[in-house]
């Protein structure tokens, strides 16, 4: 009996480190777009390197840290924000990425960190509602400020990343100067004071991509900011909205490995599969977010008509502000607490 | 004399006897309850003892009041608060208001019916709390049900504002209290003793001074427990106002889960986690002067 017992045991114990030892484990946000990363990145590069991929879903970074604080960390990849991880990384709880492995010499400049690798691209517009509008909406931010020109309800963001870029931009600063103004309490005080101009127009705030999407498909507002693809699933599935791609900010989702993951060698070589441009050219397949692999663009997989629908392509992307990661990581704590402010006012 | 003192001596040792039993008896009692000690301790002074040291740790992981000097210096975080409150004391004012005729309502229904109208306020009850507070929206929004009926039936023009504000949250989480409310009531009014309502008739009082001066104060502690769980239950709220707030109504509980996110470490949301309480306990004292409290755990008179 005991004898049996340690021998089952034994047989557990084998099949788990052999488990371990050609598997990994990946966390990410679950819904449409974990749909796609899973069809076009993990099952193909899974089956590639001949390992398995456990999927599971997570709720962001607070979560890694717990992990990593306990000593019992569970993921090997995690899909994050780009904001978030760089943050992350600066606390501690990301592991270097390498990147003599992983190849991002096609890559779009600024889509990789120390901590982080782009995963896709995505943009922050604003969208609006065709019915209401139905010789065109606003082209600018200035249009989406303009509510003599566009009168009608809008939904903003309820968190401050994101939302002070197209304030300033409204007010008039050139793109390329939106973070100098920005890197100061005055600058962000003046991006919040053009919000507050707004805000009686402003009927929600919106924490979530489903609700804004769902925001616009019940006619509750009739304009909007909000992520790219959550426009095209709603409009697919015969939402009254269009979007524009000018003037609108840039963004990256991204892959890290959590600080002491189990299998962080593996985890390491997995994102240089995943990195190089023919699983990427495959991603738009399944959901509206760009490659950040330029070298995908050149690949038959992405037709023109569908680039032109893609926050990273290359027409799209000249005319869009990218996020600068480095402001987030400097000021999103204090720029957070006074956006708050406003909120509560 | 010595016929006297037999009795005596034996009533002492009867005494002995009696408080070793009462102390055996207490002792076991107590080991019953251990399990159910540890678990209270494991699960709720353990983790808030825990809570409370991590709000006084500040981002460089060194002892500071930094957490709490943040919320006293920023208006933000005084009005999360002040809100908070604010809704839940509307929402109990609410509740009362509408569960106390109600649960009177069932407390003079015969057996049969009144169960039948309990299942009524049962069924939302058992319902998810998520899908209440989304079906909620459907009817309340500006394309929702209630406007548009409104507009074709001419009773307004233009869609009024229900849903995305105060408002809205109010009408949610009353709907979702409403039960909490009721059934701790519903249960106190039907221990009244009919008796004392045939007395007082007896004595001549009419139904108005019958109700005033004998039914209502029997049914307070009732009251009193429903409209507390009410209140405790609201300050914590988090779903409802998320969704039915419109991102303007901010309560402590959506701020304790965006501090998380954003500051590195958990010291600034579990600071918030400890004002509320001290907050909530300082509330509960003060109304523990006025209420006699261990009436209320009583429930019933």
């Amino acid at each position: 009996m005991t004898y049996r017992l340690i021998a089952a045991a034994t047989a557990l114990a084998l099949t788990a480190t052999a488990a371990g030892a050609d598997g990994i484990t990946i966390a990410s946000w679950g819904g449409s777009y974990q749909k796609a990363q899973s069809e076009a990145l993990f099952k193909p590069a899974s089956e590639a390197m001949g390992i398995t991929v456990k999927e599971e879903t997570y709720g962001g970074m607070s979560d890694v840290r717990l992990q990593v604080q306990t000593g019992a960390v569970t993921f090997d990849i995690v899909a994050s924000g780009s904001g978030s991880a760089s943050r992350a990384g600066a606390e501690g709880l990301l592991e270097e990425l390498d990147y003599s492995v992983i190849d991002v010499s096609t890559f779009y400049p600024g889509l990789y960190m120390p901590f982080c690798v782009g995963g896709d691209v995505f943009s922050t517009v604003y969208a609006w509602n065709t019915e209401t509008f139905p010789d065109g909406g606003p082209q600018n931010w200035a249009d989406f400020w303009d509510v003599e020109k566009f009168p009608g309800t809008r939904a903003y963001r309820g968190k401050v990343a994101g939302a002070l870029e197209p304030a300033l931009l409204a007010d008039g600063v050139a793109p390329e100067d939106v973070y100098e103004v920005l890197s100061s309490v005055e600058g962000i005080e003046r991006a919040i004071d053009k919000i507050r101009e707004l805000k009686p127009h402003i009927t929600v705030f919106w924490t979530s991509g489903a609700q804004h999407a769902q925001l616009m498909k019940d006619g509750e507002v009739d304009m909007t900011t909000g992520w790219n693809g959550r426009f095209d699933v709603a409009a697919a599935d015969g939402a009254k909205v269009a979007y524009s791609f000018n003037q609108a900010l840039l963004d990256y989702d991204c892959f890290a490995i959590p600080k002491g993951a189990p299998n962080k060698d593996l985890a390491m070589k997995f994102l240089a599969e995943i990195s190089k441009a023919e699983y990427q050219a495959n991603l738009p397949k399944y959901i509206t977010y760009g490659p950040t692999n330029k070298a995908a663009y050149e690949l038959d997989a992405i037709s023109a008509d569908v680039a032109a629908m893609l926050p990273s392509s290359p027409d799209n992307a000249a005319m869009q502000l990218p996020i600068d990661i480095e402001w987030y990581a400097e000021w999103e704590t204090i720029a957070s607490e006074m956006y708050q402010e406003m909120l509560t006012e | 004399m010595s016929e006297a003192a037999l009795p005596m001596a034996a009533a002492a040792t009867h005494a002995d006897d009696l408080r070793r039993d009462a102390r055996r008896e207490q002792l076991a009692l107590f080991g019953l309850a251990s399990p159910a000690l540890l678990l209270v301790m494991v699960v709720l002074v353990i983790p808030v003892g825990w809570l409370f040291y991590l709000s006084f740790i500040g981002a460089d992981g060194s002892f500071s009041l930094e957490n709490y000097e943040r919320m006293f210096d920023s208006k933000s975080y005084r009005r999360i608060f002040w809100t908070t409150f604010e809704i839940s004391f509307l929402t109990t004012g609410i509740c009362i208001l509408i569960g106390y005729p109600l649960a009177y309502f069932l407390a003079q229904l015969p057996r049969r019916a009144a169960n039948l109208c309990l299942i009524t306020v049962l069924l939302p009850f058992w319902t998810s709390l998520l899908v209440r507070t989304y079906a909620w929206l459907v009817l309340l929004q500006r394309k929702g049900l209630i406007n548009e009926w409104a507009i074709d039936l001419g009773l307004w023009d233009e869609p009024v504002k229900l849903a995305h504000n105060m408002t809205g949250t109010v009408i949610g989480m009353v709907h979702i209290m409403l039960p909490f409310l009721v059934l701790p009531l519903y249960g106190s009014m039907k221990a009244i003793d009919r008796d004392y309502l045939r007395a007082a008739a007896n004595l001549g009082a009419g139904p108005v001074r019958n109700f005033w001066t004998v039914f209502l104060p029997l049914s307070l502690p009732g009251l009193f427990a429903g409209a507390l769980i009410v209140f405790v239950l609201c300050l914590g709220f988090y779903v409802t106002p998320a969704v039915l707030g419109g991102g303007k109504v901010i309560m402590v509980s959506m701020k304790i889960a965006s501090n998380i996110e954003l500051f590195v470490n958990w010291g600034a949301a579990s600071a918030l986690g400890v004002v509320l309480l001290a907050a909530t306990l300082v509330i509960l004292f003060t109304a523990a002067r006025f209420v006699k409290l261990d009436r209320l755990a009583g429930g019933g008179h």
